[in-house]
């Protein structure tokens, strides 16, 4: 008993640790599996990077023709021209209006779901929304393409035209032709990225202080006037980066999109038309092309461009943390 | 509680409270068309989700039958979906072989050591990078990497390994969440009675969060089971030939067991029939995949809950 207590005390009091205690192996490996995804960052960035200068580097295509409208990436073809600018407008187009219908949409139900709803109406609707992050892209995409697309052209087959009486045609919309186009993209992105949205918006809501409620209500507001003039200002920074995340799934998102949006490389001219993106071309192009050719080169400077508006994104959602943590 | 106190403020016939805005006809007007307004995204979602799951309840009727499941691929006959279905779960299989280790090696990292510094703060920066690249530049950095430059082809093994890189920072970050659920009592009387840092995240710790380890697994089978874009050009988009499923050899890559052949999943081939399918029941092919693929995340996502829910009872019970 006594030796016993010798030891450990013996054990317990060493002044220089093990040859294990001072490796400490077990640290190593946990750090080496988290600092693994910075390795894979610089590889993916490093890569992405090289293979999107190509373009430029090796096939010697001035920078500038990137911003042209013009896609002809047949090199059998006279005039080949490499304007991305189709690609760039229609994802920033269609996200745009994704974001435009689905921000009001995902607020509200994270409002709905942080200040309104009884405990067993949070209790259906948070797991139903897990479920809707679930469903792979490819089934939204057959979704679209049965369900909305039918449904928008043969709803909307005509023009909608504005007109009054002395002034005439205000505007005139055209009617969907196919109904795959521009809106049908954003229709199928804005229910894709209502999830996203509505999460980090609760999360932001959820964080105001309840006393700031119990506050506000004390002095005799009613609760939509608490959320319009309390929640919604203090929770801004929270939903903006819930906006900019969406954006961002929006931005990237490939199959589903590619199936609905009727890929025309041309510039956007209106919601009922066929537009195109840079994840569509990608996808549709890029099993048809040759490793290295021009063509092929292009598509890797798109892929290149999505890289770069997705990490801007991060540093932007970083700047809004940063700006809510302060204050 | 605030909704009935909110209530009893603005009812136009209680106490008058001399206060601003607070019972004027127009602001409880506002705030029920408000609170209408809101309870309708709740209606519209469940009605959205409800309806997405009976369309395909209805369109898989007759489509999905135990021979559709296990018969092999074709669209001039009602073909079945066998090899494909088998990709899908053994591209899941070797997913999570490679990434819940990492990720859960990782989030302990991440909640146990990491420091409030600039290393913890790059390894933040990766984790959030990697989540927000778009699916498809993922599978574009597997064909660079795994197809050409290691002339691999199209493999699982480089479908698994894209993969794995997506869906890492998920894994990390559900597994330091899970982590840093455990109370900090629980570390610090395990220090007290001296074990050292890792036997207290070995024999205490990590015990402890299996319950939201187990969730986090789950969720991220989820997305690995149904991700289409990251595999097209890193596991390949060919119909699969017959699978001889006798064959074990894992070199040959004929054998369906091996990882170095290329293996087209569910959601792939639901990608590649809507677009070059050609035979009459392609469309009918298509939802009854489209319903496996849908009750898959179904019985993932419930069993993440269930599981997880019976664990945390039986270890708090204990």
């Amino acid at each position: 008993m006594a030796q016993i207590s010798t030891t450990n005390r013996v054990a317990g009091l060493r002044a220089t640790p093990s040859l294990a205690e001072r490796i400490d192996l077990p640290q190593r490996v946990v750090f080496a599996a988290a600092a693994s995804m910075i390795f894979i960052v610089v590889l993916l960035l490093a890569f992405i990077a090289w293979q999107g200068v190509q373009l430029f580097v090796k096939d010697g295509v001035p920078i500038g023709q990137i911003l042209s409208p013009t896609w002809q990436p047949d090199s059998t073809s006279p005039d080949t021209n490499f304007g991305l600018l189709p690609f760039i407008a229609g994802t920033v187009f269609v996200t745009a209006i994704a974001l435009v219908i689905s921000t009001p949409l995902s607020v509200g139900l994270a409002l709905f779901l942080s200040e309104v709803a009884p405990h067993w109406a949070r209790a259906i609707v948070q797991p139903a929304l897990e479920i809707f992050v679930g469903i792979p892209s490819v089934v939204w995409g057959w979704l679209g393409i049965t369900i909305l697309v039918p449904f928008l052209s043969s709803t909307f087959h005509d023009d909608l035209v504005l007109s009054l009486p002395i002034v005439g045609d205000v505007f005139r919309v055209p009617g969907f032709l196919t109904g795959f186009s521009w809106l049908a993209g954003s229709l199928i992105l804005s229910i894709m990225i209502l999830p996203t949205i509505t999460s980090v918006s609760f999360d932001a809501f959820r964080a105001v202080p309840q006393e700031l409620r119990t506050g506000s209500l004390a002095l005799g507001t009613t609760r939509w006037q608490t959320i319009r003039h309390l929640l919604i200002p203090s929770a801004l920074t929270g939903v903006l980066t819930a906006v900019v995340l969406g954006m961002t799934r929006a931005a990237g998102e490939a199959l589903a999109v590619q199936m609905v949006i009727g890929n025309s490389p041309s510039l956007p001219a209106a919601i009922t038309q066929p537009v195109t993106t840079l994840t569509s071309q990608i996808t549709l192009d890029m099993g048809n092309t040759v490793f290295g050719e021009p063509w092929q080169d292009a598509l890797w400077t798109m892929s290149l461009v999505l890289l770069i508006i997705s990490i801007t994104s991060v540093v932007l959602v970083r700047l809004l943390n940063k700006r809510r943590m302060a204050s | 509680m605030t909704a009935t106190a909110s209530q009893a403020i603005g009812r136009p016939n209680g106490p008058k409270p001399s206060l601003r805005r607070g019972s004027s006809r127009g602001s409880i007007l506002a705030d029920r068309a408000a609170t209408a307004v809101l309870w309708g995204t709740g209606v519209f979602v469940l009605l959205l989700l409800g309806s997405i799951i009976v369309h395909f309840a209805l369109a898989a009727w007759g489509v999905v039958s135990p021979s559709f499941v296990l018969s092999d691929p074709s669209d001039s006959v009602l073909g079945g979906v066998l090899p494909v279905l088998w990709n899908s779960i053994y591209m899941l299989a070797l997913t999570m072989l490679i990434a819940v280790p990492i990720g859960i090696l990782g989030g302990i990292y991440m909640a146990e050591y990491a420091g409030d510094n600039a290393l913890t703060s790059a390894i933040r920066f990766a984790e959030e990078a990697i989540s927000s690249v778009p699916s498809i530049v993922v599978g574009l950095f597997g064909l660079i990497l795994f197809v050409d430059e290691f002339h691999w082809g199209f493999t699982a093994l480089g479908g698994a390994l894209a993969l794995t890189l997506f869906n890492l920072p998920l894994m990390t970050r559900l597994s330091e969440q899970a982590l840093r659920a455990v109370p900090q009592e629980e570390r610090t009387a395990s220090l007290a009675l001296g074990a050292t840092k890792w036997q207290t995240i070995r024999h205490i710790i990590v015990p402890l969060a299996i319950p939201g380890l187990i969730t986090g697994v789950i969720l991220t089978a989820g997305r690995v089971f149904g991700e289409a874009a990251v595999l097209l050009f890193t596991s390949g988009i060919g119909t699969p030939p017959h699978y001889d499923f006798s064959n074990l050899d894992l070199t040959n890559p004929a054998s369906p067991w091996s990882p170095f052949r290329p293996a087209t999943t569910l959601s792939v081939y639901i990608y590649k029939l809507q677009s070059e399918g050609l035979g009459i029941y392609r469309n009918q092919i298509i939802d009854g995949a489209a319903a496996i693929l849908i009750s898959m995340v179904l019985i993932f996502n419930l069993g993440a809950r269930f599981l997880g829910r019976v664990l945390t009872r039986r270890l708090t019970a204990a």
